[in-house]
């Protein structure tokens, strides 16, 4: 572990340099105007450079300026307030999570089918792949409008999104577990007169566990993914997505940019949640090495 | 099973009984006649060896009467009935080539597998787990990972496995064909052992020209395209072997028939 620290750290200055000068060169732009405006001419690099830093909309942020942002729309205000970032990530999170945990199950159902039946393999692979060639921005509001149109509003609309961009890498991975056991295997299962059920659960399903694991951190993301793009056209009320696009009509970059932060953060939170079940899973069934 | 059982104490009840037995292989090249015109009878009892060149078809035979491959003609019964009823009344124990343990299960839990199928109470599981890791000196490493054990202990476990659902059958398709020759040869004078105290019926597939005379009361030789049986030899050795035996005249006799055998069925080839 210790090994990994000196790297990790060179990367993040490195990451944090050069954030910082870009900043300065996409902000100087504005920062020269402003300067004009006041009649202001031969401004000292530094302070031209400390300004390019703190404008209140810049075109980039500098970090330090969506840390502030983040500080003080988390610690600084009450969860149940509209202005608090842990209160949209609450509402994008609640989403994500529905959303996974239906296109989890639907894609571990639709594996199991495709697996054991090759009608279900012929006819139902080529859609599941083809679902996922639509971009999801085009047919995240007509989700949304549909499921309106029959009464269905609030989490669930969204979740679908998050449901419709998750179920893919779970079946791909799943269909891919539940057909890796060895032939040597599944002949020693006939050998016993074992019925295709006892063959899934004994055999076929803990095959595919650790494909489980996989394709679940990648649904996971995509499923984020999913709810903030499904927070987009409803009008932007609450959540991680709502932030970015009432951010984009006033120009709040450094809110943009903070809700881009979070989302990542709640995203490598989440995927190193499935790493960690992952991880005490694979011990309890022996197949940790 | 229980009603064949008196019929089965008769010394001329043929376990294994082919008559003109042939299997055809559709292939995109044509058809591939992996076997034909196999006669073949095995008595209770019997420990028989299936010994010939690559592509004679000796473990397609075994699956044969193990029903994991269907012929195409001819007559085989396995304990009186279809290979398929034998295998769904689980008649026959089968030892593959690798151990196929799986491996998020411990030793005894691999041993388990088959009884957990079966619909075996716990209780008698464990008896028999018990029973079966003894028999193959594992006792000690029941509660061990597959990974954890070495190459010929795990070979040992999987005939654990097999024994566990206590067959009179027991069908095992090169099973130390991976291992080196000492531990080889330890594990056929165990196994030598094992088939003399408990008088199953044991159909064996080989390539080693010792392995098949030291083990066998019936060795079949095979050789290939067509697959067939050339030669059928009964073996003249005592019931009660050690591996001494094998430096005997007899054994070399034997031993010297067999590899006759292959060296002519295979003669054409080159």
């Amino acid at each position: 572990m210790s090994g990994t620290v000196g790297p990790v750290v060179t990367v993040l200055i490195a990451f944090m340099a050069i954030w910082y000068l870009a900043a300065i060169f996409l902000n100087i732009p504005f920062q020269k105007d402003i300067y004009k405006r006041a009649d202001r001419i031969d401004v000292p690099v530094s302070e031209l450079v400390l300004d390019t830093w703190s404008q209140k909309k810049p075109v980039l942020p500098a970090p330090h300026q969506v840390v502030v942002e983040i500080y003080e729309t988390t610690v600084l205000k009450k969860i149940t307030s509209k202005r608090s970032l842990v209160y949209h990530t609450g509402i994008t999170l609640s989403s994500t999570m529905l959303g996974f945990l239906i296109g989890t199950s639907l894609g571990i159902l639709l594996a199991v089918g495709i697996v054991h039946s090759r009608v279900l393999d012929k006819s139902l692979m080529p859609w599941v792949i083809s679902s996922q060639t639509i971009p999801i921005l085009a047919i995240a509001p007509m989700i949304i409008v549909v499921l309106n149109a029959i009464g269905i509003s609030g989490l669930l609309p969204k979740a679908m999104i998050s449901t419709y961009l998750s179920f893919f890498p779970v079946t791909v991975g799943m269909v891919k577990g539940l057909r890796s056991p060895e032939v040597i295997h599944l002949d020693l299962m006939h050998t016993y007169s074992a019925t295709r059920l006892q063959t899934f659960l004994k055999l076929r399903f803990p095959y595919a566990i650790p494909y489980l694991f996989t394709s679940m951190k990648i649904g996971m993301a995509a499923s984020l993914v999913g709810a903030i793009v499904g927070e987009l056209p409803t009008g932007a009320v609450a959540g991680l997505g709502a932030r970015l696009l009432a951010g984009s009509y006033y120009g709040q970059t450094i809110q943009i940019w903070s809700a881009l932060i979070m989302a990542a953060l709640l995203a490598g939170a989440l995927v190193a949640l499935i790493g960690v079940l992952e991880k005490i899973t694979l011990k309890q069934l022996g197949m940790a090495q | 099973m229980m009603v064949e059982s008196t019929t089965s104490n008769s010394k001329d009840y043929s376990v294994v009984s082919a008559k003109d037995l042939c299997l055809t292989f559709e292939t995109n090249d044509g058809p591939v006649h992996a076997l034909e015109g196999i006669n073949l009878e095995i008595k209770k009892g019997d420990f028989v060896s299936f010994i010939g060149p690559s592509g004679c078809g000796k473990t397609t035979l075994l699956r044969v009467i193990a029903d994991l491959e269907k012929k195409t003609g001819g007559e085989i019964t396995v304990n009186g009935t279809t290979p398929e009823k034998a295998r769904l009344d689980r008649s026959y124990g089968y030892v593959f080539q690798a151990a196929a343990l799986y491996p998020w299960r411990t030793i005894e839990k691999n041993i388990a597998l088959p009884l957990e199928i079966m619909g075996i109470t716990k209780a008698e599981q464990r008896k028999r787990i018990d029973k079966v890791l003894e028999l193959v000196e594992l006792s000690d490493f029941g509660k061990k990972l597959p990974w954890q054990l070495s190459g010929g202990m795990q070979q040992r476990a999987s005939i654990a496995r097999a024994l566990a659902v206590e067959p009179d059958l027991l069908l095992m398709d090169e099973p130390f064909g991976a291992l080196d020759e000492i531990v080889r040869d330890h594990l056929n004078d165990q196994l030598h052992q094992l088939w003399a105290k408990t008088n199953k019926t044991v159909v064996f597939v080989t390539h080693s020209i010792p392995e098949a005379v030291y083990l066998s009361t019936k060795i079949v030789v095979l050789c290939p395209r067509p697959g067939r049986i050339y030669d059928v030899i009964d073996s003249t050795l005592p019931r009660e072997r050690t591996l001494d035996l094998r430096e005997s005249p007899e054994f070399l006799k034997i031993a010297q028939r067999v590899r006759e055998g292959l060296a002519a069925g295979h003669a054409y080839d080159d």
